[in-house]
């Protein structure tokens, strides 16, 4: 499954306080677990499981077996079906809480934080008593996964141990004082279990958050973008509603989700209801300007010239020659992903192409061709010089280098 | 023995325009439809990349995107007298294949036939006797215009034709062509911007008191979202339409209009590299129960459904009634048979004008970017003193410029060397055409039906198809050249030459894809195979769905209404059909 190859140990998150192992037991929630399960229930717990994205990583049939190339080496999701052999069909409602909560399944088996229990965590008991009470009622499927296929030392769990305790912050979630209820809902969505930072926030060299959250990341060959307010690489021209029109479709006037974006989009947030998108683009609008990112355009002259012809022979039938994009084809000018100091998205989607993520409500899912074959690292590198800083854009020059370091990675697959 | 499958409500045979058109209609009714594809799954991100889509050897010499003889050959004569041979390689015209079908390699060119069409005979009597259809089978289609325009709508608007309104409701527009049948409303989009060559023919034909339109085009003058969400691309002109896919999206296909919702219905299914062997009647041969196919494998399975809907290729929906049995073989000698009958072709022929100093950019193209005048189509025109029925639409269209087979020459120049490479250069720039596309009349003695010596690769017989111009389409051809001959003096060309059609159809060289007839709809029983919903008169839990059903072809391009026909089909389907299962039409 090379398409989620960007799916990353970087999609940890952590949070800011110190706890102690031992996981921590809870009567009240114990009470919740024991409840039969209503029809109530199971429809709540299906809508966590679309919060949550689970599907992205365990598979439409959540039998598992998706690899995930991580920079430790290769991670299969595993089966958690209710397959009482394969599956996670012989785990407890409590049992299935740990797992969730503090990373720990049954044997007392550490997780890898690939599975975002850190985000998790913030989960109240009870969607997470529902979302069990949902997974029983899926279709068992028989199917073993040899999860562990990490290089050594990174293969040994037992490591997490020391990794929980240098960064995992278990906490609930708590109302901030003085924001709305849209706000706080969005909140607990984007930190909690729509786990937003495990691709969009930067990692340290162990794959945990550093940094200000949501200020925009590198992983696998792509750079998932600044969500925070910032107006050249973040989300600071987007509305309330191209944000909210973003993720319930796909796209919009600004962009079209491809990569990793178009999974999450298709298996999570199209499926989510309307007041919890707009939670999430208050939530996200609010984020203060991260600063740091997008700034000065230093192309050379030479190279803008030359990008600019050659964005007129293979670029500007879709994007335009104005760079505004169509109702199909999204804009460059103005578009954050052209503007991240990092151009490894657009560098990528130059070299080996893209396609955009498809949805009820906007069912094309155009393709970006793989140009890779026609442009040598010196000419992709000056086309993007040019869509970086035309239109308004403003982003540092992109040199051959950079374009031939992804170049090479692509072809190793990684 | 085939493995029986569950049963569907629906079965269809086929994924092109009209197969995923029903499909799309039946499963917003709620029925449950599994779709049969002979050939591959397509899809434009992945098959039709614009990286290298623009590959004219591949495409358009080589002809990747075609059904390939191996898989499915015809047999073809001109008369009763000769022996029909096989098709080694499809020459004359091009089946299509895959998902998509035809739909993939079009050139998006969407007319709408007229009301005159569909009420053929009646009007033709009426204005000339009946005398004047004397040797011609025309006959009445069935619906009433007012019945079947919706139908057109809604294929026009799925596709996002670009053009301009000629008649709207009665009001005849400026700008449009003022002999089209009364349309609703106005096109979805505005017309494609005109090239040099086309809009020098436009002018030239005004100052020649004719009536000039632009072409409607299913290639899109400006980006578009259809009535089921599906948005599509602005044109770039690029001129890779016909034979090609279209990577940008810009030319309405099944994949560009239909397949993207389709596919995500739950109560769809597609099986591609499944190959339909046969529809398998009930021991009476008076209902279908299932259909036999074969898989990627080369497995046999058996589908059972309630509804068989036949999606393919017109001459494949023939050759499959054919070979399952559904109505009669028609018999040229007798006049008798259903099955077969009516089989029509087009009549075309050209202009071509060379001069000295033109720039006419052709490399600034697209399938359907052009000027037509329908001065002489139909029965725009006065037949009482002419020895035919029938005429052509005529369009100076601007496809391509593209490198292989774009070398236009004066005559005498040399096939190759210095010469041919001078002159070729002088043409490249000079050259400018334009061509009619003519009405096909039946006549008793053109027909298919099965071949009695030659078989498939499953031992089945090939369809057989005999035909040549009939008299009067010889006769309404050479008028449209004496036409062309008088419409190129205002131009002053160097050189300019007008081709004349002559008897015996060669099926060599590329002529036109548009086959049509052999399971025409119609009002009687005994001279067609459908009644006016396409609906089998002898099995009626059977649809027939294509050009097949045509009663003759007319001087335009027969896609707009064989896309209607699906819309029409499927509203009888879903309206009256699903209500109470049976013949529409009681005989």
């Amino acid at each position: 499954m090379t398409s989620l190859i960007s799916r990353s140990f970087a999609r940890w998150r952590y949070q800011p306080r110190l706890r102690s192992l031992i996981p921590f037991a809870m009567a009240a929630a114990t009470l919740a677990f024991t409840a039969p399960a209503f029809a109530a229930d199971v429809e709540a717990g299906k809508y966590q499981a679309v919060l949550g994205d689970c599907r992205g990583c365990h598979g439409k049939d959540l039998s598992g077996g998706v690899t995930l190339m991580t920079p430790f080496g290769k991670l299969v999701t595993p089966n958690i079906t209710p397959d009482k052999e394969t599956g996670i069909g012989n785990y407890s409602g409590e049992a299935f809480r740990q797992a969730m909560k503090n990373g720990i399944a049954p044997g007392n088996k550490l997780l890898y934080p690939a599975m975002p229990y850190p985000s998790y965590a913030r989960m109240p008991d009870n969607d997470i008593a529902a979302l069990w009470d949902y997974l029983k009622t899926v279709k068992p499927v028989k199917k073993p996964v040899n999860v562990n296929q990490l290089r050594f030392p990174f293969n040994l769990r037992f490591m997490m141990r020391g990794w929980n305790i240098l960064f995992f912050r278990p906490a609930s979630y708590t109302d901030t004082a003085g924001k709305s209820a849209a706000w706080n809902r969005g909140a607990y969505l984007v930190n909690g279990p729509g786990h937003c930072s495990a691709c969009h926030t930067p990692k340290n060299p162990f794959g945990a958050d550093k940094g200000t959250a949501l200020t925009g990341a590198a992983l696998q060959g792509w750079y998932a973008p600044d969500l925070t307010g910032d107006r050249q690489a973040g989300l600071g021209a987007w509305s309330v509603k191209d944000i909210v029109e973003y993720l319930g479709t796909g796209r919009n006037a600004h962009s079209i989700a491809s990569g990793p974006m178009a999974e999450a989009v298709e298996n999570s947030t199209d499926q989510m209801t309307a007041s919890d998108l707009n939670a999430i683009a208050v939530y996200l609008k609010d984020l203060p300007p991260s600063r740091g990112n997008g700034g000065g355009g230093t192309g050379v002259d030479a190279q803008l010239r030359s990008g600019r012809s050659l964005y007129d022979i293979n670029c500007a039938a879709c994007h335009g020659r104005d760079g505004k994009g169509s109702l199909l084809f999204p804009a460059l000018a103005g578009n954050a992903n052209v503007r991240q100091v990092r151009a490894d998205t657009v560098v990528r989607m130059v070299l080996a192409g893209s396609q955009a993520v498809a949805t009820p409500k906007a069912p094309t899912g155009p393709g970006m061709p793989s140009l890779a074959w026609k442009l040598s690292d010196g000419q992709a590198a000056d086309i993007l010089t040019y869509v970086r800083n035309n239109w308004g854009n403003q982003a540092p020059a992109v040199s051959a280098e950079t374009v031939g370091r992804i170049r090479g990675e692509l072809h190793s697959g990684s | 023995m085939a493995r029986v499958l569950p049963k569907k409500d629906v079965v269809i045979m086929g994924l092109g325009w009209t197969g995923s058109i029903l499909g799309e209609q039946l499963t917003a009714a709620g029925l449950n439809v599994v779709a049969l594809e002979r050939g591959p799954w397509r899809d434009t991100a992945t098959d039709f990349n614009i990286g290298y889509m623009q590959d004219e050897l591949r495409y358009a010499i080589r002809k990747d995107l075609f059904l390939p003889p191996a898989l499915e050959a015809m047999t073809m004569r001109n008369n009763l007298s000769q022996t029909a041979l096989p098709m080694r390689d499809y020459g004359s015209f091009l089946p299509g294949h895959g998902v998509g079908g035809a739909g993939v390699h079009w050139n998006g060119h969407t007319w709408r036939f007229w009301e005159s069409d569909f009420q053929i005979k009646t009007h033709l009597t009426q204005r000339y006797g009946a005398a004047k259809l004397k040797n011609l089978q025309l006959q009445d289609w069935g619906p009433s215009w007012a019945e079947i325009e919706p139908s057109f709508d809604k294929f026009e608007y799925l596709c996002g034709v670009s053009g301009k309104a000629g008649n709207l409701k009665g009001q005849v527009q400026p700008g449009g062509n003022p002999f089209e049948s009364p349309r609703g409303r106005e096109y979805p989009n505005p017309p494609m911007r005109m090239p040099y060559a086309s809009t020098l023919f436009g002018e030239k034909m005004k100052e020649l008191g004719f009536h000039p339109f632009p072409l409607p085009s299913s290639n899109m003058s400006r980006p578009y979202i259809n009535p089921l969400g599906i948005r599509m691309g602005e044109c770039s002109y690029c001129g890779f339409c016909e034979r090609f896919a279209c990577g940008n999206y810009s030319k309405a296909s099944p994949q560009t209009t239909v397949v993207p919702v389709l596919v995500r219905r739950s109560n769809f299914e597609l099986r591609t590299e499944c190959e339909v062997l046969k529809v398998n009647l009930t021991p009476d041969g008076k209902m279908a129960k299932s259909v036999t196919y074969t898989d990627r494998n080369g497995a046999e399975l058996e589908q059972p459904a309630d509804l068989v809907i036949l999606c393919g290729y017109g001459l494949m929906n023939v050759r499959m009634m054919l070979l399952s049995k559904i109505g009669p073989q028609y018999d040229p000698v007798s006049g008798k048979g259903t099955v077969g009958r009516n089989y029509c072709y087009q009549t075309s022929a050209g202009a071509r004008l060379l001069f000295d100093d033109k720039h006419f950019n052709p490399f600034i193209g697209a399938g359907s970017l052009g000027m037509t005048i329908d001065d002489f189509n139909g029965d725009a025109f006065d037949h009482s003193s002419l020895d035919f029925v029938g005429g052509a639409g005529i369009s100076c269209t601007v496809t391509n410029g593209r490198p292989i087979s774009n070398r236009p020459t004066a005559p005498g120049t040399p096939r190759w060397g210095a010469k041919w490479k001078q002159a070729t250069k002088e043409g490249y720039q000079n050259a400018m055409g334009f061509g009619s596309e003519g009405s096909s009349y039946p006549v008793r003695e053109n027909y298919l039906d099965l071949d009695p010596t030659y078989k498939d690769r499953h031992g089945r017989p090939l369809l057989r198809i005999t035909f040549d111009f009939p008299d009067n389409d010889v006769a309404m051809s050479h008028y449209i050249s004496d036409q062309l001959e008088k419409m190129t003096k205002p131009f002053n060309a160097k050189y300019a030459a007008v081709g004349r059609l002559k008897k015996g159809w060669d099926s060599v060289p590329y002529q036109t894809t548009h086959n049509t007839g052999g399971a025409i709809m119609g009002l009687d029983p005994s001279t067609s195979a459908l009644n006016k919903y396409l609906q089998s008169w002898d099995v009626p839990n059977v649809f027939v769905i294509g050009a097949s059903a045509f009663a003759h072809n007319a001087g335009m391009n027969p896609t707009g209404t064989v896309g209607a026909l699906a819309y029409w089909a499927a509203e009888a389907i879903t309206a009256q059909y699903i209500k109470s299962p049976g013949a529409l039409v009681r005989t």
